[in-house]
Protein backbone atom coordinates (compact mmCIF):
# COMPACT_ATOMS: atom_id res chain seq x y z
CA UNK A 1 0.00 0.00 0.00
CA UNK A 2 2.66 2.51 1.08
CA UNK A 3 4.83 1.52 -2.13
CA UNK A 4 1.81 2.71 -4.30
CA UNK A 5 0.99 5.58 -2.49
CA UNK A 6 4.84 6.95 -2.77
CA UNK A 7 4.61 5.87 -6.74
CA UNK A 8 5.67 9.21 -8.17
CA UNK A 9 2.50 10.27 -10.48
CA UNK A 10 2.91 9.38 -14.12
CA UNK A 11 3.16 12.56 -15.45
CA UNK A 12 5.95 13.74 -13.26
CA UNK A 13 8.72 11.46 -15.05
CA UNK A 14 7.32 12.04 -19.15
CA UNK A 15 6.49 15.80 -18.38
CA UNK A 16 10.34 16.34 -16.70
CA UNK A 17 11.96 14.55 -19.61
CA UNK A 18 9.77 16.78 -22.48
CA UNK A 19 11.25 19.64 -20.26
CA UNK A 20 14.58 19.06 -20.55
CA UNK A 21 14.85 17.74 -24.13
CA UNK A 22 13.09 21.06 -25.29
CA UNK A 23 16.70 23.08 -25.74
CA UNK A 24 18.57 20.62 -27.18
CA UNK A 25 15.68 20.11 -30.07
CA UNK A 26 15.55 23.83 -30.51
CA UNK A 27 19.13 24.16 -30.82
CA UNK A 28 18.53 21.08 -33.16
CA UNK A 29 16.04 22.76 -35.05
CA UNK A 30 18.66 26.07 -35.02
CA UNK A 31 21.42 24.02 -36.49
CA UNK A 32 18.85 22.33 -38.96
CA UNK A 33 17.49 25.92 -40.39
CA UNK A 34 21.23 27.16 -40.38
CA UNK A 35 22.45 24.31 -42.44
CA UNK A 36 19.49 23.95 -44.82
CA UNK A 37 16.52 25.56 -44.41
CA UNK A 38 17.27 29.51 -44.17
CA UNK A 39 21.35 29.99 -43.73
CA UNK A 40 21.84 33.31 -41.90
CA UNK A 41 19.06 33.10 -39.44
CA UNK A 42 19.66 34.46 -36.65
CA UNK A 43 17.76 31.86 -34.26
CA UNK A 44 20.91 30.60 -32.56
CA UNK A 45 22.51 34.65 -32.58
CA UNK A 46 25.18 35.88 -35.47
CA UNK A 47 27.40 33.52 -33.62
CA UNK A 48 26.02 30.19 -33.29
CA UNK A 49 28.98 28.02 -32.74
CA UNK A 50 29.25 29.98 -29.55
CA UNK A 51 26.00 30.06 -28.58
CA UNK A 52 25.56 25.81 -28.86
CA UNK A 53 28.73 25.92 -26.75
CA UNK A 54 27.24 28.29 -23.98
CA UNK A 55 23.75 26.58 -24.18
CA UNK A 56 24.83 23.28 -23.71
CA UNK A 57 27.08 24.01 -20.79
CA UNK A 58 25.02 26.23 -19.39
CA UNK A 59 22.03 23.26 -19.34
CA UNK A 60 24.52 20.63 -18.25
CA UNK A 61 25.29 23.00 -15.27
CA UNK A 62 21.64 23.33 -14.25
CA UNK A 63 21.20 19.41 -14.89
CA UNK A 64 23.56 18.95 -12.27
CA UNK A 65 22.26 21.54 -9.59
CA UNK A 66 18.58 20.17 -10.35
CA UNK A 67 19.60 16.23 -9.87
CA UNK A 68 21.89 17.89 -6.51
CA UNK A 69 18.58 19.45 -5.47
CA UNK A 70 16.74 16.40 -5.38
CA UNK A 71 17.77 14.62 -2.28
CA UNK A 72 16.93 18.07 0.01
CA UNK A 73 13.94 19.37 -1.37
CA UNK A 74 12.74 15.49 -0.62
CA UNK A 75 14.19 16.10 2.93
CA UNK A 76 12.65 19.64 2.97
CA UNK A 77 9.00 18.62 1.70
CA UNK A 78 8.58 15.24 2.45
CA UNK A 79 7.54 14.23 -1.22
CA UNK A 80 8.49 11.32 -1.84
CA UNK A 81 7.88 11.03 -5.85
CA UNK A 82 10.44 13.61 -6.57
CA UNK A 83 13.57 10.94 -5.56
CA UNK A 84 12.30 9.43 -8.73
CA UNK A 85 13.79 12.47 -11.00
CA UNK A 86 17.24 12.06 -9.42
CA UNK A 87 18.79 9.50 -11.82
CA UNK A 88 17.34 10.87 -14.97
CA UNK A 89 17.90 14.24 -14.06
CA UNK A 90 22.04 13.46 -13.36
CA UNK A 91 21.48 11.43 -16.76
CA UNK A 92 19.98 13.97 -18.56
CA UNK A 93 23.05 16.42 -17.10
CA UNK A 94 25.56 13.65 -18.45
CA UNK A 95 23.90 13.63 -21.76
CA UNK A 96 24.01 17.87 -22.26
CA UNK A 97 28.15 17.61 -20.83
CA UNK A 98 28.78 15.16 -23.48
CA UNK A 99 27.03 16.92 -26.43
CA UNK A 100 28.77 19.77 -25.33
CA UNK A 101 32.43 17.92 -24.99
CA UNK A 102 31.73 16.53 -28.20
CA UNK A 103 30.36 19.78 -30.07
CA UNK A 104 33.89 21.59 -28.65
CA UNK A 105 35.78 18.38 -30.39
CA UNK A 106 34.25 18.58 -33.53
CA UNK A 107 34.06 22.23 -33.81
CA UNK A 108 37.39 23.51 -32.37
CA UNK A 109 39.84 20.12 -32.40
CA UNK A 110 38.51 18.45 -35.35
CA UNK A 111 38.13 15.49 -33.06
CA UNK A 112 41.52 15.36 -32.04
CA UNK A 113 41.85 14.20 -28.67
CA UNK A 114 45.99 14.54 -28.40
CA UNK A 115 44.74 18.13 -29.15
CA UNK A 116 42.13 18.07 -25.96
CA UNK A 117 44.42 17.11 -23.55
CA UNK A 118 46.78 19.63 -25.10
CA UNK A 119 44.96 22.66 -24.19
CA UNK A 120 43.51 20.94 -20.99
CA UNK A 121 47.30 20.83 -20.16
CA UNK A 122 47.73 24.49 -20.87
CA UNK A 123 44.77 25.66 -20.14
CA UNK A 124 43.06 25.73 -16.45
CA UNK A 125 38.96 26.23 -17.92
CA UNK A 126 39.85 23.65 -20.00
CA UNK A 127 41.25 21.21 -17.53
CA UNK A 128 38.38 21.95 -15.16
CA UNK A 129 35.83 21.18 -17.57
CA UNK A 130 37.23 18.28 -18.64
CA UNK A 131 37.64 17.00 -14.75
CA UNK A 132 33.82 17.57 -14.06
CA UNK A 133 32.72 15.44 -17.72
CA UNK A 134 35.39 12.37 -16.73
CA UNK A 135 33.79 12.83 -12.81
CA UNK A 136 30.31 11.97 -13.77
CA UNK A 137 31.08 9.60 -16.51
CA UNK A 138 31.59 6.71 -13.81
CA UNK A 139 28.20 7.95 -12.38
CA UNK A 140 26.63 7.43 -15.58
CA UNK A 141 27.77 3.92 -16.59
CA UNK A 142 27.07 2.98 -12.81
CA UNK A 143 23.56 4.38 -13.53
CA UNK A 144 21.58 0.89 -13.51
CA UNK A 145 20.39 -0.84 -10.71
CA UNK A 146 22.21 -3.80 -12.11
CA UNK A 147 25.45 -1.37 -11.33
CA UNK A 148 24.26 -0.83 -8.24
CA UNK A 149 23.92 -4.51 -6.72
CA UNK A 150 26.90 -5.36 -8.63
CA UNK A 151 29.08 -3.03 -6.70
CA UNK A 152 27.15 -2.64 -3.25
CA UNK A 153 24.63 0.24 -2.60
CA UNK A 154 28.09 1.46 0.16
CA UNK A 155 30.06 1.29 -2.54
CA UNK A 156 28.08 2.84 -5.06
CA UNK A 157 27.24 5.82 -2.69
CA UNK A 158 31.03 6.13 -2.21
CA UNK A 159 31.58 6.20 -6.09
CA UNK A 160 28.93 8.46 -6.40
CA UNK A 161 30.44 11.42 -4.05
CA UNK A 162 32.34 12.41 -7.08
CA UNK A 163 29.62 14.39 -8.31
CA UNK A 164 30.64 16.86 -5.96
CA UNK A 165 33.80 17.20 -7.76
CA UNK A 166 32.17 17.56 -10.87
CA UNK A 167 30.31 20.00 -9.15
CA UNK A 168 32.60 22.66 -7.91
CA UNK A 169 34.62 21.49 -10.92
CA UNK A 170 31.70 22.51 -14.18
CA UNK A 171 31.28 25.74 -11.69
CA UNK A 172 34.87 26.63 -11.99
CA UNK A 173 35.24 25.75 -15.65
CA UNK A 174 32.10 28.38 -16.34
CA UNK A 175 34.08 31.21 -13.67
CA UNK A 176 37.16 30.83 -15.61
CA UNK A 177 35.47 30.95 -18.93
CA UNK A 178 34.15 34.42 -18.78
CA UNK A 179 35.44 37.83 -19.37
CA UNK A 180 35.61 40.36 -16.97
CA UNK A 181 33.59 40.07 -13.14
CA UNK A 182 30.62 38.16 -13.77
CA UNK A 183 27.91 37.33 -10.84
CA UNK A 184 26.11 34.60 -12.88
CA UNK A 185 28.88 31.20 -12.90
CA UNK A 186 29.11 32.56 -9.04
CA UNK A 187 25.54 31.96 -8.33
CA UNK A 188 25.83 28.14 -9.99
CA UNK A 189 28.62 27.80 -7.48
CA UNK A 190 27.20 28.85 -4.33
CA UNK A 191 23.70 26.82 -5.54
CA UNK A 192 26.57 23.56 -5.62
CA UNK A 193 28.10 24.47 -2.00
CA UNK A 194 24.54 25.24 -0.26
CA UNK A 195 23.55 21.93 -1.88
CA UNK A 196 26.85 20.31 -0.69
CA UNK A 197 26.26 22.37 2.82
CA UNK A 198 22.71 21.03 3.49
CA UNK A 199 23.80 17.18 3.26
CA UNK A 200 26.42 17.96 6.07
CA UNK A 201 23.70 19.00 8.30
CA UNK A 202 22.10 16.32 10.59
CA UNK A 203 19.13 14.78 9.24
CA UNK A 204 15.81 15.80 10.83
CA UNK A 205 14.88 12.14 10.93
CA UNK A 206 17.48 11.16 13.10
CA UNK A 207 16.77 14.29 15.65
CA UNK A 208 13.34 14.07 15.94
CA UNK A 209 13.46 10.70 17.87
CA UNK A 210 16.52 11.51 19.92
CA UNK A 211 14.66 14.67 21.06
CA UNK A 212 11.07 12.65 21.74
CA UNK A 213 12.71 10.34 24.20
CA UNK A 214 12.62 12.29 27.62
CA UNK A 215 9.15 13.64 26.68
CA UNK B 1 9.28 76.17 -57.42
CA UNK B 2 12.33 73.90 -55.35
CA UNK B 3 14.67 71.89 -57.26
CA UNK B 4 15.77 68.86 -55.43
CA UNK B 5 18.59 67.81 -57.67
CA UNK B 6 19.06 63.59 -57.31
CA UNK B 7 22.11 63.18 -55.46
CA UNK B 8 25.08 60.78 -57.81
CA UNK B 9 24.65 58.43 -54.93
CA UNK B 10 21.12 57.68 -55.00
CA UNK B 11 20.15 53.94 -56.52
CA UNK B 12 17.64 54.81 -58.91
CA UNK B 13 14.14 54.01 -56.98
CA UNK B 14 13.65 50.88 -59.22
CA UNK B 15 16.72 49.39 -57.88
CA UNK B 16 15.53 49.62 -54.11
CA UNK B 17 13.25 46.97 -52.00
CA UNK B 18 9.84 49.04 -50.96
CA UNK B 19 10.75 49.66 -47.33
CA UNK B 20 7.44 48.32 -45.92
CA UNK B 21 8.73 44.81 -47.91
CA UNK B 22 11.56 44.80 -46.74
CA UNK B 23 10.77 45.30 -43.38
CA UNK B 24 8.33 42.84 -43.29
CA UNK B 25 10.60 40.43 -45.55
CA UNK B 26 10.94 37.84 -42.21
CA UNK B 27 6.45 37.87 -42.73
CA UNK B 28 7.00 37.79 -46.43
CA UNK B 29 9.02 35.03 -45.98
CA UNK B 30 6.53 33.31 -43.95
CA UNK B 31 3.90 33.84 -45.93
CA UNK B 32 5.45 32.00 -48.41
CA UNK B 33 6.54 28.90 -46.07
CA UNK B 34 2.77 28.88 -45.27
CA UNK B 35 2.04 28.30 -48.76
CA UNK B 36 4.62 25.93 -49.30
CA UNK B 37 7.12 27.45 -51.07
CA UNK B 38 9.90 27.76 -48.67
CA UNK B 39 10.59 24.64 -46.45
CA UNK B 40 10.39 26.25 -43.36
CA UNK B 41 9.08 25.36 -40.30
CA UNK B 42 6.32 27.50 -38.42
CA UNK B 43 8.94 28.99 -35.50
CA UNK B 44 9.01 32.71 -35.43
CA UNK B 45 12.77 33.92 -35.76
CA UNK B 46 13.95 35.55 -32.61
CA UNK B 47 13.38 39.43 -32.14
CA UNK B 48 15.44 42.21 -33.56
CA UNK B 49 17.23 44.67 -32.70
CA UNK B 50 15.14 47.60 -30.89
CA UNK B 51 16.87 50.01 -32.61
CA UNK B 52 15.15 50.27 -35.81
CA UNK B 53 18.36 49.81 -38.06
CA UNK B 54 16.14 51.24 -41.23
CA UNK B 55 15.01 54.08 -40.13
CA UNK B 56 18.42 55.50 -38.96
CA UNK B 57 19.69 58.78 -41.07
CA UNK B 58 21.66 57.91 -44.23
CA UNK B 59 25.05 59.42 -44.80
CA UNK B 60 26.98 60.32 -47.60
CA UNK B 61 29.99 59.32 -48.01
CA UNK B 62 33.13 58.08 -50.54
CA UNK B 63 34.56 54.42 -50.38
CA UNK B 64 38.15 54.55 -49.66
CA UNK B 65 39.18 51.45 -48.33
CA UNK B 66 37.73 47.79 -49.06
CA UNK B 67 38.95 44.57 -49.11
CA UNK B 68 38.01 41.19 -51.55
CA UNK B 69 36.23 39.88 -48.50
CA UNK B 70 32.46 39.92 -48.01
CA UNK B 71 31.09 42.36 -45.75
CA UNK B 72 29.07 40.46 -42.38
CA UNK B 73 25.41 41.00 -42.89
CA UNK B 74 24.04 44.36 -41.12
CA UNK B 75 21.55 42.09 -39.00
CA UNK B 76 24.53 39.97 -37.67
CA UNK B 77 26.63 43.55 -37.00
CA UNK B 78 23.34 44.81 -35.22
CA UNK B 79 22.57 41.84 -32.60
CA UNK B 80 25.87 40.66 -31.52
CA UNK B 81 27.66 43.63 -29.73
CA UNK B 82 29.92 43.53 -26.16
CA UNK B 83 28.80 46.66 -25.04
CA UNK B 84 28.36 45.70 -21.53
CA UNK B 85 27.40 49.47 -20.16
CA UNK B 86 24.02 47.16 -21.90
CA UNK B 87 24.30 44.24 -20.92
CA UNK B 88 26.50 41.14 -20.70
CA UNK B 89 25.02 39.09 -23.34
CA UNK B 90 26.02 39.67 -26.87
CA UNK B 91 21.94 40.23 -27.60
CA UNK B 92 21.61 42.92 -25.01
CA UNK B 93 23.08 45.90 -26.42
CA UNK B 94 20.58 45.42 -29.11
CA UNK B 95 18.03 44.70 -26.75
CA UNK B 96 18.40 47.03 -24.60
CA UNK B 97 20.27 50.39 -26.54
CA UNK B 98 16.78 51.64 -26.97
CA UNK B 99 17.38 53.81 -24.04
CA UNK B 100 20.46 55.54 -25.11
CA UNK B 101 20.19 58.99 -26.87
CA UNK B 102 22.77 60.00 -29.34
CA UNK B 103 21.23 63.16 -30.02
CA UNK B 104 21.89 65.55 -29.24
CA UNK B 105 25.99 64.65 -27.88
CA UNK B 106 28.29 66.60 -26.88
CA UNK B 107 32.32 65.76 -27.69
CA UNK B 108 35.09 67.07 -25.45
CA UNK B 109 38.36 67.26 -26.96
CA UNK B 110 40.93 67.91 -24.25
CA UNK B 111 44.17 67.44 -21.77
CA UNK B 112 47.33 68.51 -23.45
CA UNK B 113 46.02 71.12 -26.52
CA UNK B 114 46.31 74.11 -27.65
CA UNK B 115 42.84 74.13 -28.69
CA UNK B 116 40.07 72.17 -26.60
CA UNK B 117 37.32 72.06 -28.00
CA UNK B 118 33.74 70.85 -27.35
CA UNK B 119 31.46 69.74 -30.05
CA UNK B 120 27.90 69.06 -30.83
CA UNK B 121 28.37 65.83 -32.81
CA UNK B 122 25.25 66.13 -35.01
CA UNK B 123 26.75 69.37 -36.65
CA UNK B 124 30.00 68.35 -36.67
CA UNK B 125 28.82 65.04 -38.96
CA UNK B 126 27.31 66.96 -41.00
CA UNK B 127 30.16 68.99 -41.65
CA UNK B 128 32.38 66.53 -41.98
CA UNK B 129 33.85 65.01 -45.54
CA UNK B 130 32.85 61.59 -44.68
CA UNK B 131 34.26 58.21 -45.53
CA UNK B 132 33.07 55.01 -46.26
CA UNK B 133 35.68 51.61 -44.82
CA UNK B 134 34.99 48.34 -44.81
CA UNK B 135 37.68 46.49 -42.66
CA UNK B 136 37.98 43.65 -40.23
CA UNK B 137 37.16 43.63 -36.69
CA UNK B 138 38.46 41.30 -34.88
CA UNK B 139 37.34 40.07 -31.30
CA UNK B 140 39.57 39.37 -28.42
CA UNK B 141 37.11 36.77 -27.75
CA UNK B 142 38.34 34.97 -31.03
CA UNK B 143 35.64 35.81 -33.51
CA UNK B 144 36.09 38.71 -36.02
CA UNK B 145 33.47 40.62 -38.50
CA UNK B 146 34.08 42.63 -41.80
CA UNK B 147 32.00 45.94 -41.40
CA UNK B 148 31.30 48.93 -43.98
CA UNK B 149 32.09 51.92 -41.74
CA UNK B 150 31.44 55.55 -42.58
CA UNK B 151 33.69 58.15 -40.61
CA UNK B 152 36.69 60.45 -40.41
CA UNK B 153 40.25 59.73 -39.87
CA UNK B 154 41.11 60.10 -36.15
CA UNK B 155 44.14 61.99 -37.13
CA UNK B 156 42.16 65.10 -38.31
CA UNK B 157 40.38 65.27 -35.17
CA UNK B 158 44.07 64.68 -33.43
CA UNK B 159 45.43 67.91 -35.50
CA UNK B 160 42.42 70.02 -35.04
CA UNK B 161 43.24 70.34 -31.32
CA UNK B 162 46.86 71.12 -32.10
CA UNK B 163 48.13 68.64 -29.05
CA UNK B 164 51.34 70.17 -27.31
CA UNK B 165 54.92 68.29 -27.49
CA UNK B 166 54.19 67.03 -24.24
CA UNK B 167 51.66 64.65 -25.28
CA UNK B 168 52.30 61.41 -25.52
CA UNK B 169 49.15 59.40 -26.06
CA UNK B 170 45.24 59.99 -26.23
CA UNK B 171 42.95 58.39 -23.87
CA UNK B 172 38.93 57.52 -24.73
CA UNK B 173 36.26 57.82 -22.80
CA UNK B 174 32.85 56.20 -22.60
CA UNK B 175 29.41 57.53 -21.39
CA UNK B 176 28.72 57.01 -18.03
CA UNK B 177 25.64 57.49 -17.29
CA UNK B 178 23.10 54.76 -15.33
CA UNK B 179 19.91 56.12 -16.82
CA UNK B 180 20.41 55.48 -20.71
CA UNK B 181 22.87 52.54 -19.64
CA UNK B 182 21.37 49.90 -17.81
CA UNK B 183 24.76 47.54 -16.96
CA UNK B 184 26.57 50.03 -15.31
CA UNK B 185 24.68 48.58 -12.33
CA UNK B 186 26.79 45.51 -12.57
CA UNK B 187 30.85 45.58 -11.79
CA UNK B 188 31.68 43.75 -15.04
CA UNK B 189 34.68 46.78 -15.59
CA UNK B 190 35.33 50.41 -13.89
CA UNK B 191 33.20 52.31 -14.97
CA UNK B 192 33.68 54.51 -16.98
CA UNK B 193 34.47 52.88 -20.05
CA UNK B 194 38.11 54.67 -21.27
CA UNK B 195 40.77 53.09 -24.00
CA UNK B 196 43.83 54.70 -24.87
CA UNK B 197 46.63 54.93 -28.27
CA UNK B 198 50.04 56.17 -28.25
CA UNK B 199 49.74 59.59 -30.61
CA UNK B 200 51.43 58.11 -33.26
CA UNK B 201 48.97 55.40 -33.24
CA UNK B 202 46.22 57.96 -32.77
CA UNK B 203 47.22 59.74 -35.88
CA UNK B 204 47.82 57.01 -38.34
CA UNK B 205 45.60 56.64 -41.50
CA UNK B 206 43.77 53.28 -40.39
CA UNK B 207 42.82 54.53 -37.30
CA UNK B 208 39.31 55.62 -37.64
CA UNK B 209 36.51 57.51 -35.83
CA UNK B 210 33.28 55.74 -37.07
CA UNK B 211 30.02 57.91 -37.05
CA UNK B 212 28.16 55.30 -39.17
CA UNK B 213 28.18 51.51 -41.05
CA UNK B 214 25.69 50.07 -43.99
CA UNK B 215 25.49 53.90 -45.13
CA UNK B 216 23.89 54.90 -42.31
CA UNK B 217 24.22 56.35 -38.33
CA UNK B 218 25.62 54.01 -36.10
CA UNK B 219 23.05 51.98 -34.50
CA UNK B 220 23.02 52.60 -30.35
CA UNK B 221 24.45 48.93 -29.94
CA UNK B 222 27.53 49.49 -31.95
CA UNK B 223 28.50 52.61 -30.41
CA UNK B 224 26.51 55.91 -31.46
CA UNK B 225 26.85 58.62 -31.95
CA UNK B 226 30.42 58.11 -32.60
CA UNK B 227 33.12 55.31 -31.61
CA UNK B 228 36.73 54.43 -32.41
CA UNK B 229 37.44 51.80 -34.95
CA UNK B 230 41.39 50.45 -34.66
CA UNK B 231 41.71 47.61 -37.11
CA UNK B 232 44.24 46.08 -36.05
CA UNK B 233 43.86 45.84 -32.89
CA UNK B 234 41.49 43.67 -30.45
CA UNK B 235 37.59 44.84 -30.85
CA UNK B 236 37.65 46.48 -27.27
CA UNK B 237 40.18 49.12 -27.88
CA UNK B 238 37.43 50.71 -30.39
CA UNK B 239 35.47 52.31 -27.93
CA UNK B 240 32.18 52.94 -28.45
CA UNK B 241 29.94 55.88 -27.86
CA UNK B 242 32.97 58.35 -26.98
CA UNK B 243 32.34 61.69 -24.83
CA UNK B 244 35.70 62.90 -24.45
CA UNK B 245 39.30 63.02 -26.02
CA UNK B 246 42.24 63.46 -23.49
CA UNK B 247 45.93 64.21 -24.50
CA UNK B 248 48.12 62.82 -21.65
CA UNK B 249 51.92 62.78 -21.25
CA UNK B 250 51.60 59.41 -19.63
CA UNK B 251 50.20 55.61 -20.48
CA UNK B 252 46.11 56.00 -19.54
CA UNK B 253 44.55 53.35 -17.30
CA UNK B 254 42.38 51.69 -19.82
CA UNK B 255 39.62 49.27 -18.75
CA UNK B 256 40.40 45.50 -19.66
CA UNK B 257 43.90 46.54 -19.23
CA UNK B 258 42.98 47.73 -15.53
CA UNK B 259 40.57 45.01 -14.54
CA UNK B 260 42.93 42.16 -15.52
CA UNK B 261 46.44 42.83 -16.97
CA UNK B 262 48.05 39.73 -17.26
CA UNK B 263 44.72 39.14 -19.95
CA UNK B 264 44.33 42.54 -22.28
CA UNK B 265 47.38 44.71 -22.43
CA UNK B 266 47.71 48.01 -23.06
CA UNK B 267 48.76 47.52 -27.03
CA UNK B 268 46.08 44.33 -27.87
CA UNK B 269 47.69 44.48 -31.25
CA UNK B 270 45.78 41.50 -33.21
CA UNK B 271 48.75 38.65 -32.80
CA UNK B 272 48.18 34.85 -33.70
CA UNK B 273 51.67 34.47 -31.83
CA UNK B 274 50.57 35.75 -28.39
CA UNK B 275 47.92 33.45 -26.70
CA UNK B 276 45.24 35.35 -24.34
CA UNK B 277 46.00 32.79 -20.69
CA UNK B 278 43.06 31.50 -21.13
CA UNK B 279 42.06 30.68 -24.82
CA UNK B 280 44.23 30.59 -28.17
CA UNK B 281 44.38 33.73 -30.63
CA UNK B 282 45.69 31.64 -33.36
CA UNK B 283 42.70 31.07 -34.90
CA UNK B 284 39.19 32.92 -35.14
CA UNK B 285 35.80 32.27 -36.58
CA UNK B 286 34.26 35.13 -38.80
CA UNK B 287 30.66 35.54 -38.11
CA UNK B 288 28.94 33.76 -40.79
CA UNK B 289 30.94 30.85 -40.97
CA UNK B 290 31.11 27.42 -38.82
CA UNK B 291 34.79 26.26 -39.53
CA UNK B 292 37.83 28.57 -37.87
CA UNK B 293 40.24 30.09 -39.83
CA UNK B 294 44.03 31.57 -39.16
CA UNK B 295 44.09 34.85 -37.49
CA UNK B 296 46.76 37.43 -39.43
CA UNK B 297 49.09 39.49 -37.52
CA UNK B 298 48.03 42.86 -36.91
CA UNK B 299 44.36 41.73 -38.17
CA UNK B 300 46.21 41.64 -41.94
CA UNK B 301 46.88 45.29 -41.86
CA UNK B 302 50.56 44.62 -40.74
CA UNK B 303 52.19 46.55 -44.28
CA UNK B 304 50.78 49.38 -42.81
CA UNK B 305 51.37 49.74 -39.04
CA UNK B 306 53.74 47.09 -38.30
CA UNK B 307 56.57 49.90 -38.18
CA UNK B 308 55.53 51.49 -35.35
CA UNK B 309 56.11 48.59 -33.23
CA UNK B 310 59.47 48.62 -34.64
CA UNK B 311 62.19 46.72 -32.01
CA UNK B 312 59.69 46.56 -29.71
CA UNK B 313 58.70 42.61 -28.03
CA UNK B 314 55.38 42.51 -28.55
CA UNK B 315 55.16 39.18 -26.30
CA UNK B 316 56.05 41.67 -23.58
CA UNK B 317 54.07 44.64 -25.09
CA UNK B 318 51.17 42.84 -25.82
Amino acid sequence: MTARLNAPPSWLKPGVHLLVVLPLLYLSFGWAELLWLAPGSLRLTAEPVAYTHNQLGLMAIRLLVAALAVSPIHRLTGWTPVMSLRRMLGLWAFAYASIHLGFYLLMELDWSLADLWKEALKRPFIFAGLLAFLALLPLALTSTRAAIRRLGGRRWQRLHKLVFLAGIAAAVHFILRVKGFQIEPFVYLGLLLLLYAVRLMPSRKRATPARSLPA
Amino acid sequence: MRYFPRPDWALPDSAATPEGLFRNRRSVLAGLGAAGLLPSLALPAPALASTDVARLAPLKSKRTIATAETPTPLEAVATYNNFYEFGLDKGDPAENAASLKPSPWTLKVGGLVKKPLTLDVDKWIAALPLEERITRLRCVEGWSMVIPWVGTPLAALVKAAEPLSSAKYVRFTTLADPAQMPGLRLPALDWPYREGLRIDEAVHPLAFLAVGLYGRRLPNQNGAPLRLVVPWKYGFKSIKSIVAVDFVERQPLTSWNQSQPREYGFYSNVNPDVDHPRWSQATERRIGEFRKRATLPFNGYGAEVARLYKGMDLAKYF
